[in-house]
């Protein structure tokens, strides 16, 4: 994409620009605060424009402790451009677009006229949400670590490093019981442990984020590195002095310019004010991160693949073990958590392991992320604890589907992921019962799917993705992957017959089975879960040459009277 | 074995746009591993990769020019061919999908005549598929020319790329 600015963050700006951008400090106290959300959602709306006329017309107005402040992900991003006023508890939703609130509600809301906007309080979008990860997005001026270490950021860095051993550290991430949050669940403080027990190579050891969010329908990571990078930093640093890592790298996606450019100021800014680089907060710990760019490649959200990718290979996995956290990045000890995992350790550290371990479920600790998308009113980013009902999160806090549309299916879990039903809806969000419903955590996309979507063609979406995106190493995902695409092909388009959907099964169990990495692994996931719970919609393309949602372009070969089997067997 | 000194070759022309690829390879130290880099810059600067690049960065960097196009073909970022004058990028991910972002490829195909992929025959718009682009609340999204559009209707979208 063009917009991508590279790692040359220092890319020279009018200083003018640089000036309109400043944020408004009233010189006392504030009595109220405009915080303009300025994630990427808001931007595409003008909220940057909108926080310059905004600024303009509080200082027109003569109010002198009126604070307007750029801040990351208010959340509601479907309702954007937002602006929320803590102080009032207010949130001014699709300010000054049409059917939206006027500016001059905020203005007056502001500057002592009557309170505009909408109460906080009483939304369940906002009050049914628990907020750790995202506790400082929609609070913190993303660009400036002033604002974040005023918020009281860095301090779990410097609890860390001046009050407890590494030892320490990783006895908190494991009593806490946080869990990876890039899909697979692996319990973070046990991987910690081996890392730091793990020899040193020849250059040290290493710590990596996975920002390499590539499931379709997934901005967890995105909306974390724009709102707050200096918080997946801070959790970095700490992890490397757990771990006794002095180097580290952040691979994130080309597709997220903006996330790229703030987390490069970040590191820039934390290295300047000693929280990362030479003689860490001035002691002998160093820590120096970098940023990699990806090119556009799935499979490089897998880990040994993103390594490869690193080291300016192509991002091919490898065989495990060895596993990175004994042999990854130029062959020494490497940790791998992804974004949003980072991002719960400053808050597990400054609080502590049993208070992280008070929100969630038995075996799932803490809250996720999840980015709501779809047939749903409220789309947008949401935390919540673990352990809340699906129910809970498209009807409450989702608001719903739209007026008329019923709902069909959530999809979780991207790629990998299922497709779960109606009757499944009031099963709790944790990494157990998705699993057990033929569908996993994920990273968090969480797609709600109405009537007008159809399951079978839902799965050849997302058998597309995976050969398109199959790296080509392995045979079973090279060539199973597109030939289950064949096969969904030729469901879809009511050519199919019993013997295709038969061939269809075994395939799947067989890539599933023999695929080198979770990309093949997980492949097959998709057709599992709609062949489990909407064999219904199979059944009618290949038995009834119908596609009950209307979506897919029936050719409908006339059926062989009696055999919908038998004599299409070897034909492709 | 002594560090090869690859750092003093001369670019391939006087575009003083190579002059940001020798910056960004100094930068990294000239090492090996940061060939995806070197290429990011390299396609920002030029607009694509051609085979001068790809030799000259190889040379540089001491990568044998087989991995430089293994690397550069794998990823579906890096384009060996010139791209149009503008790009419009149709985001394909889970959200756009069911929310028409088919229809919205359609569309191009028949008025633009071109597919994901390929550039309007007069050169002037590349039109590309994005696997996702994280705006999923505002699926369908479109992105053109960097500029992030969303909920965009087959004919808002022609309606964008006439003003361009």
């Amino acid at each position: 994409m063009t917009g991508a600015s590279g790692t040359e963050g220092a890319v020279a700006r009018p200083t003018r620009a640089r000036r309109q951008a400043e944020p408004l400090v009233p010189q006392g106290p504030a009595r109220a605060s405009a915080h303009v959300c300025q994630a990427a959602g808001c931007l595409s709306m003008g909220s940057d424009t909108l926080f310059a006329e905004l600024k303009e017309r509080v200082l027109a107005s003569g109010a002198r402790d009126v604070a307007v402040k750029r801040v990351g992900c208010l959340g509601l991003c479907s309702a954007g451009p937002l602006v929320e006023v803590p102080e009032q508890g207010r949130m001014f939703e699709r300010l000054d677009q049409p059917g939206g609130v006027p500016l001059d509600e905020l203005v007056a809301s502001l500057t002592g006229g009557a309170l505009g906007g909408r109460e906080l309080g009483e939304e369940p979008f906002y009050s049914r949400q628990v907020k750790v990860v995202l506790e400082r997005s929609g609070r913190v001026d993303p660009e400036k670590i002033e604002d974040y270490v005023a918020d009281g950021g860095y301090e779990a860095l410097t609890k860390a490093m001046t009050t407890m051993s590494p030892d320490e550290v990783i006895d908190e991430v494991v009593k806490s019981g946080l869990r990876g949050r890039g899909g697979a669940g692996y319990p973070t403080g046990l991987k910690w442990r081996t890392v730091a027990k793990a020899a040193a190579g020849p250059e040290g050891k290493y710590v990596v984020c996975n920002a390499d969010e590539g499931d379709p329908g997934a901005f967890m990571d995105r909306s974390v590195l724009e709102s707050c990078p200096q918080q997946v930093l801070e959790g970095m640093a700490i992890a490397a002095y757990a771990v006794g890592a002095s180097r580290g790298y952040v691979y994130a996606r080309a597709e997220y310019p903006l996330a790229v450019k703030r987390l490069t100021t970040a590191i820039r800014q934390a290295e300047r004010e000693g929280y990362l680089g030479r003689e860490v907060l001035g002691t002998r710990f160093d820590f120096q991160v970098e940023v990699r760019i990806g090119a556009g490649a799935f499979v490089c959200g897998e880990e040994t693949a993103l390594l490869a990718s690193i080291q300016g290979g192509r991002g091919t996995p490898r065989p495990r073990p060895p596993y990175p956290a004994t042999s990854g990045l130029w062959g020494c000890p490497t940790l791998i958590n992804n974004v949003e995992t980072f991002a719960n350790i400053a808050s597990l550290v400054e609080r502590s392991g049993e208070a992280f371990a008070s929100i969630g479920t038995e075996r799932s600790k803490g809250t996720k992320v999840f980015a709501l998308t779809g047939a749903v009113t409220n789309t947008g980013l949401i935390e919540v604890p673990m352990g809340l009902s699906l129910r809970e999160i498209v009807f409450d806090i989702g608001g719903g589907l739209a007026e008329g549309r019923k709902f069909k299916a959530v999809q979780t879990g991207g790629p990998s992921g299922g497709c779960i039903p109606e009757h499944l809806l009031d099963m709790t969000v944790d990494y157990e019962t998705l699993s057990q419903a033929g569908s996993i955590m994920g990273s968090g996309g969480m797609i709600v799917m109405d009537d007008t979507s159809c399951m079978v063609d839902v799965a050849r979406y997302f058998m597309d993705f995976c050969r398109e995106e199959s790296c080509g190493k392995c045979l079973p995902c090279r060539v199973g992957t597109q030939e289950m695409y064949l096969l969904l092909n030729r469901i879809c388009s009511g050519r199919a017959g019993m013997v295709h959907l038969a061939r269809l099964e075994e395939l799947a169990t067989m890539v599933r089975a023999t695929s080198l990495c979770g990309l093949g692994q997980g492949a097959p996931n998709p057709v599992f879960s709609t062949l489990r719970y909407f064999r219904d919609e199979y059944m009618a393309h290949i038995q009834d040459q119908v596609c009950p949602a209307g979506v897919c372009q029936i050719e409908g070969v006339p059926a062989v009277a009696g055999t919908h089997a038998g004599s299409h067997g070897g034909e492709r | 074995m002594a560090p090869t000194t690859v750092a003093a070759r001369p670019a391939p022309s006087d575009d003083k746009r190579w002059r940001q690829v020798d910056v960004r390879m100094r930068r990294l130290g000239y090492r090996p591993d940061g060939l995806i880099e070197v290429l990011h810059t390299a396609q920002e600067a030029f607009g694509y990769l051609d085979d001068e690049a790809l030799h000259y960065i190889g040379d540089c960097l001491g990568v044998p020019p087989s991995m430089v196009y293994g690397v550069a073909t794998f990823y579906s970022h890096f384009t060996l061919e010139p791209q149009g004058e503008h790009t419009c990028v149709v985001c394909t991910g889970t959200a756009c999908y069911i929310n028409g972002a088919g229809a919205l490829v359609k569309e191009l195909e028949a008025r633009l005549g071109a597919h994901p992929g390929e550039t309007t025959a007069d050169g002037k718009v590349s039109v590309l598929a994005a696997r996702c682009l994280g705006a999923c609340s505002m699926a369908p999204a479109v992105v053109v020319d960097g500029e992030v559009y969303g909920k965009v209707g087959p004919e808002r979208l022609l309606g964008i790329l006439e003003e361009l």
